[in-house]
């Protein structure tokens, strides 16, 4: 059964478009903010959102992230209170929802109660980092047996041919790529590379390709765009939730239209 | 991924490898002073009164701790990959000199994160990091300790891989590292096992060290490990000293297998300490290098099948054995190894006088001696 990420994306390569997935952090700065944002971002065009769940660690985190995580914690933030989160945005939206968190909390959780729960709740599929497809077999299982919830897998620069057709064949919704080797919010070195790796990714797999990690202005998205199937925005979203919502709004329509 | 399957390949060509092999044991031999002695602590054990207690001096390693034998390793096996930097976590700091002195060695350049709790409890270690050459980065996230500044020195890692080596400094972290640091670790029990024979014709009864990720407990032990019963190691108890802080009803200690369960954490699965959302604890222990939340995945193995039995000391406990060493045996060892000593300490006197303990110790206490003036509330 085809997912509602796999489907959005049928949809958009169909038109002959590209998909601007935004990420923010639940919880930061609260709760309630998280589900005016959600809105906003739908409102801008986001074509998916990512919902960070704060980790104590979070080792592919950037600065930005990680302070958002400690403050989402220090709110009591935790992987059920994100997932009933989505319980509530459904009432108001269809839009398709990715958690970003990284495996402690989902093997505490257990795997199997959280693909019930999340899927249940209106979640569409899910991103860990730190959990590399050779460890994730029980979890793509149940994914797959739950028909519809996605279990995303990163490729990164240093990834080898091998690797590719691993993190494939694993992958469902689409590939994320990681644009550069590091963290969230690093700087994006806008060489032919990223275009040339993709391009390697492309003669391998068939499915979607979305990029992310680094990527904050208008120009980069739209750079990004022109080989990637979808862009990714975090860490610079995330510095500007605490700011005016026309601001907000203004840079996520720049962002929207520079991704095409 | 692809930097762990490329060290991977690069150690185990290097296990193999005549020339690798003889060049570690040379520099085992001329440059970090190996074999390290094991000595009888005559005057500790007489005034215990019990079961005779054997010292493996790992204090008297080059650097002052056992780190170095890990270190060097992945120094030269670095340098044989073709890498050009290492950069390194420490808490006690001891790991991170050893690090900055196999760059030295190695010829490499150097960076080592260090907390900056950690960096405050352990300015004498700060200092001769940059006097080896090599740059500290203090991390300031998070619990300020050990446990992130292995999670800035991993982010170093996925920006820099193509030129860095990261020098995990315990039995811990993804594959290959929990055997890789082992191997190199596990010359600490192949002497002491020769060692022990010499002296006294026959294996010992009991085997103790401090575990906090568990380097020098799995040096100790792995020697002595035997998978049949039968094995004339079998009977030999091994006990692994856990920082048990201020107590364990207080929540402020790292004993992982007393107050832990199993998660999953810079990549490994393991005994940790967490909450029910599956977010990891902060720890405390008067030692920095026993003070982080999860413990290397062969001891919980070890814990898990029986073999190795897992208890705690106390700051208090390991204070006074701190002070009790330096005393009877004009030895001051790391408040690290006080932790084992302070478990030496419990069992002995209830043992009969023909029980040999060995007790390691694993680096030695200059770089406290600062720290337990301020407990003690001595201006130096």
């Amino acid at each position: 059964m085809i997912s509602r990420i796999g489907r959005r994306f049928k949809e958009i390569l169909r038109e002959n478009g590209k998909a601007f997935i935004p990420y923010i952090m639940s919880g930061y700065p609260d709760m309630n903010r998280t589900i005016e944002l959600v809105k906003i971002l739908e409102d801008c065009g986001a074509d998916m959102i990512e919902l960070g769940v704060p980790f104590s660690d979070p080792l592919a985190d950037g600065p930005t992230i990680q302070k958002a995580a400690e403050s989402a914690l220090n709110n009591g933030v935790t992987l059920a209170s994100v997932i009933s989160l989505v319980r509530t945005l459904r009432s108001g939206t269809q839009i398709p929802i990715i958690l970003m968190t990284y495996y402690n909390p989902v093997f505490k959780y257990g795997e199997e109660r959280f693909v019930r729960d999340a899927s249940s709740a209106g979640v569409d599929g899910i991103i860990v980092p730190d959990l590399p497809p050779e460890e994730a077999g029980s979890l793509i299982r149940l994914s797959k047996k739950s028909g519809g919830f996605d279990i995303i897998f990163l490729l990164a620069p240093t990834s080898t041919e091998d690797r590719i057709k691993r993190v494939s064949k694993a992958s469902g919704g689409f590939i994320y790529y990681v644009s550069i080797t590091g963290i969230t919010g690093s700087r994006l070195s806008m060489d032919s590379s990223i275009e040339s790796h993709i391009s390697e990714i492309r003669s391998i797999s068939d499915k979607p390709v979305a990029v992310g990690f680094g990527i904050s202005t208008p120009e980069e998205a739209s750079v990004v765009s022109r080989f990637a199937d979808g862009v990714i925005v975090g860490s610079a979203i995330v510095k500007r939730v605490e700011g005016s919502d026309d601001d907000l709004r203004k840079y996520l329509l720049s962002l929207r239209n520079s991704i095409k | 991924m692809p930097a762990l399957n490329e060290l991977e390949k690069a150690y185990y060509a290097s296990k193999k490898d005549k020339a690798f092999r003889s060049e570690l044991a040379h520099l085992q031999k001329s440059y970090i002073g190996r074999p390290t002695p094991l000595y009888f602590a005559k005057r500790l054990t007489e005034g215990l009164g019990g079961a005779k207690i054997y010292l493996k001096r790992e204090d008297l390693a080059h650097t002052g701790a056992h780190k170095i034998n890990n270190a060097l390793g992945q120094a030269i096996l670095a340098r044989r990959m073709g890498k050009k930097r290492l950069i390194a976590e420490t808490g006690a700091g001891q790991h991170g000199v050893a690090t900055a002195t196999g760059a030295a060695l190695a010829g490499l350049e150097c960076e080592i994160y260090m907390g900056s709790e950690d960096i405050v409890r352990q300015s004498l270690n700060v200092f001769r990091m940059k006097l080896l050459g090599a740059r500290v980065i203090e991390v300031s996230a998070g619990s300020k300790t050990l446990k992130d500044a292995i999670n800035e020195a991993l982010r170093d890692w996925t920006t820099n891989v193509r030129t860095t080596h990261y020098v995990l400094g315990t039995v811990f972290g993804p594959h290959p590292f929990p055997v890789m640091v082992r191997d190199f670790q596990s010359v600490i029990g192949r002497e002491a096992k020769k060692q022990i024979l010499d002296a006294e014709g026959r294996l010992p009864d009991y085997l103790i060290a401090c575990v906090g990720g568990g380097s020098n407990a799995m040096g100790l032990f792995h020697a002595f490990l035997s998978h049949r019963p039968s094995h004339a190691a079998g009977h030999i108890k091994m006990i692994g000293v856990e920082a048990g802080g201020k107590g364990i009803e207080t929540g402020e200690h790292a004993a992982r297998f007393a107050g832990g369960s199993i998660g999953v954490f810079q990549g490994t699965k393991s005994y940790l300490l967490q909450n029910d959302d599956g977010n990891v604890l902060g720890t405390h222990s008067v030692s920095a290098g026993l003070d982080y939340a999860s413990v290397g995945p062969e001891h919980s193995f070890l814990r898990d099948s029986g073999r190795v039995e897992y208890t705690f000391a106390n700051d208090d406990e390991a204070l006074s054995a701190f002070e009790l060493l330096s005393r009877t045996e004009g030895i001051i060892p790391a408040l690290e190894s006080a932790h084992a000593l302070a478990e030496a300490v419990k069992r002995a006197p209830g043992l009969p006088e023909e029980k040999i303990i060995i007790v390691n110790l694993s680096g030695r206490g200059d770089k406290d001696v600062q720290h337990v003036a301020r407990i003690k509330g001595i201006e130096l």
